[in-house]
């Protein structure tokens, strides 16, 4: 099969831009108090999603942490269904039982956030477990931050996929900080991969900011899964270029580095090579055009729908 | 010596944070965003700078940081843990239960664990179910450790005392709605209170409403909105637990309500209204509870308020016990 990369670029492209807008317009409806609570997004690191989901089959299974919001939209959940999520509608994807930082829509791939750091591991390892029984093939992919590999239950969960040979990929997102202090300040060897390896599970380091080194990277890990030989561990190193959470002054960061991070963001370099390709800038900016449109539609479609009715609040405890 | 100073609660938080830094060297101040950051609510802002070593931030390790508090404190430290929320202390609840609460007891008193834990629990609006829960009948149910739950500036700043002084492991549960509220008066500096007591908010003949945690102030909306003679007794200790002054009040006003924040079934408010019946006090009306539905905490604003105890739930229950 002939790939296209500029096609394949291009699409890389739109899908993070799909994420920034989404991402743009939560912080948007949180400022105008529609949205309430606390809210973590994920700017900066789109292309992380982007790779890996462009990447994973439908039967594969996706567990991320709060900062899931564009996991979800690039596995496939509306836009409009994450927005009425965050805005308690009953369009939302859990009618608002979950919210910004705990939703799930498995009829997308995307089993769930979750807002204990690190809790999302060993729930993947436990799907991976599943598929060794139940021949659907799937491989379980987990996403967490640099900060959630000092989890116990993250150890634990790495020793028991690798003894049991689990299809799991496990995907540290590398942004250099947990909440508001720097991960290097909290680990002897800033090799967070290492940990893995010491493991017996292969694992690679790699350009988070890429999509395509994701993608390539989660490929191998569906293939090695595939053939029996289990879990794989891959340190994406990337930067959020906003706060942990809104309302973050980010004051711990060093004179300079956001300045920085920003000029090496994911949509900023693809949009650089796209245009030293010769990819004319309208081009470019039409493929930000059409992400715009697609999240302003949805928002509106999400904002119109009905609050989900306060008598339901006792429904779905028990079976 | 004894003086007054303006302070909110997260801000007497510090002020007894810092004392006990100043005043006792073997303590020690540590978790998730403490030190550097000044944590996630900036209740121990400056701290470092001014205690240093002592002061240290932690990887997001609640095992390790809690097992650290228990074998530093049996070397004769000081350990004060901060747990960013309550809901993260389940991920290590054996140090606490296991570990913590019986280091006194299994040694024949030859060791014990002097650590205070600070986390804050309860809902907010917009918080996720993870993020949401009560759990103060988790750490009741243990005997071996104290539990504390500040609502007031000056309780926060006395009961924090207490509890760092206090020989055995204490968790002293705030609440985060409340760190940046309005200022109050504060004595700060005068002598190191005993843990234990509780405060009477309102004084009254006809119900005895037994209440702690954030919801106090609903409680003191109800009393108020209705107009119902009440002695409202804010139980800041939760073990030890006062009873004595609730069987007192109870005794004179033979109807008791009993009102928390977290669900009914298992809350320490069952405990309260069945040492009150066992004393064989007489009632004048069944007592009454109310807290929140057995439920998860949904995300949705309109949602939790259906589950979690709103000012009119209080205040109907009231008029209805006072109806017998
Ligand atoms: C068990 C637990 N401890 C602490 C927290 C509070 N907390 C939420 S996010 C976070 C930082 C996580 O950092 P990292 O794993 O690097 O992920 P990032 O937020 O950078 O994506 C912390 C400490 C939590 N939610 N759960
Ligand atoms: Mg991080």
């Amino acid at each position: 099969m002939e790939v296209n990369v500029k096609d394949e670029q291009l699409a890389d492209l739109h899908a993070m831009w799909r994420i920034r807008v989404l991402e743009e317009t939560i912080l948007q409806l949180r400022i105008d108090g529609d949205v309430v609570g606390s809210v973590h997004l994920e700017n900066g690191q789109e292309a992380v999603a982007v790779g890996a989901c462009r990447t994973l089959r439908s039967q594969d299974a996706v567990f991320s942490t709060y900062r899931g919001h564009g996991w979800a939209l690039a596995r496939g959940v509306p836009a409009e269904k994450i927005l009425a999520e965050l805005l308690y509608r009953q369009t939302g994807v859990n009618g608002g039982r979950g919210g910004s930082a705990h939703f799930s829509a498995p009829e997308y791939g995307f089993y769930g956030e979750n807002s204990i750091v690190g809790a999302g591991a060993p729930i993947a390892a436990g799907a991976a477990l599943a598929a060794k029984f139940d021949g659907t093939g799937r491989v379980a992919l987990t996403v967490f931050g640099d900060g959630a590999m000092n989890q116990g239950g993250v150890s634990e969960t790495l020793n028991l996929a690798a003894a049991m040979d689990l299809p799991v990929v496990f995907i540290c997102e590398n942004n250099k900080y947990s909440e508001l202090t720097p991960i290097n300040d909290m680990v002897r060897n800033p090799d967070l991969s290492a940990r893995a390896h010491a493991l017996g599970i292969p694992a690679v380091r790699i350009d988070g900011n890429d999509p395509a080194q994701v993608s390539t990277a989660v490929g191998l890990a569906i293939t090695t899964a595939e053939h029996g030989r289990g879990p794989t561990f891959i340190e994406a190193a990337t930067r959020r270029i906003t706060g942990h959470y809104i309302g973050d002054a980010q004051t711990y960061r060093p004179a300079g580095e956001l300045e920085a991070d920003e000029k090496n963001e994911p949509i900023v370099r693809l949009k650089n090579a796209l245009a030293a390709q010769g990819v004319a800038a309208s081009t470019l900016e039409s493929v930000e055009q059409r992400a715009r449109a697609e999240i302003a539609a949805a928002t509106e479609r999400a904002l119109a729908a009905p609050l989900t009715d306060p008598s339901t609040a006792r429904e779905h405890l028990y079976v | 010596m004894s003086e007054t100073a303006k302070l909110t609660y997260g801000g007497a938080i510090n002020a007894a944070l810092a004392r006990c830094l100043e005043q006792m060297p073997e303590t020690l101040l540590f978790g998730e965003d403490v030190a550097l950051p000044g944590g996630v609510f900036g209740v121990t802002r400056g701290l470092r700078k001014a205690y240093g070593e002592r002061v240290f931030d932690t990887p997001i390790s609640e095992t390790a940081m809690l097992g650290a508090a228990v074998g530093a404190s049996m070397m004769g430290r000081r350990p004060i843990v901060e747990i960013m929320w309550a809901d993260f202390m389940l991920v290590a609840f054996d140090q606490i239960v296991n570990q913590a609460a019986n280091v006194r007891y299994v040694s024949e008193g030859r060791l014990s664990a002097p650590m205070t834990i600070r986390t804050q629990q309860g809902n907010a609006p917009g918080a996720c179910a993870q993020h949401s829960q009560n759990l103060e009948a988790l750490l009741l149910h243990v005997p071996g450790i104290r539990v504390a739950m500040p609502v007031q500036a000056q309780d926060a700043y006395d009961l924090t005392l207490a509890a760092v002084a206090c020989d055995d492991p204490v968790v002293v549960i705030e609440n985060r709605t409340l760190y940046a509220g309005a200022k109050a008066e504060v004595q700060i500096g005068g002598p190191i209170p005993a843990i234990g007591g509780h405060r009477l908010r309102r004084a009254g003949d006809d119900v005895t409403v037994v209440t702690w945690g954030a919801i106090t102030s609903s409680v003191e909306a109800a009393v108020d909105a209705t107009g119902i003679s009440a002695d409202v007794i804010e139980a800041v200790w939760l073990n030890p637990f006062d009873t004595d002054a609730v069987l007192a009040s109870v005794r004179r006003t033979g109807r008791l309500l009993v009102v928390h924040e977290a669900n009914l079934t298992g809350g320490f408010g069952a405990e309260v209204v069945a040492r009150v019946v066992e004393s064989g006090v007489s009632l004048s009306a069944p007592p009454r509870r109310v807290g929140a539905l057995d439920s998860r905490i949904p995300a949705a604003v309109q949602l939790a308020k259906t589950i979690l105890p709103q000012t009119d739930d209080i205040a109907a229950a009231l008029r209805s016990l006072v109806a017998h």
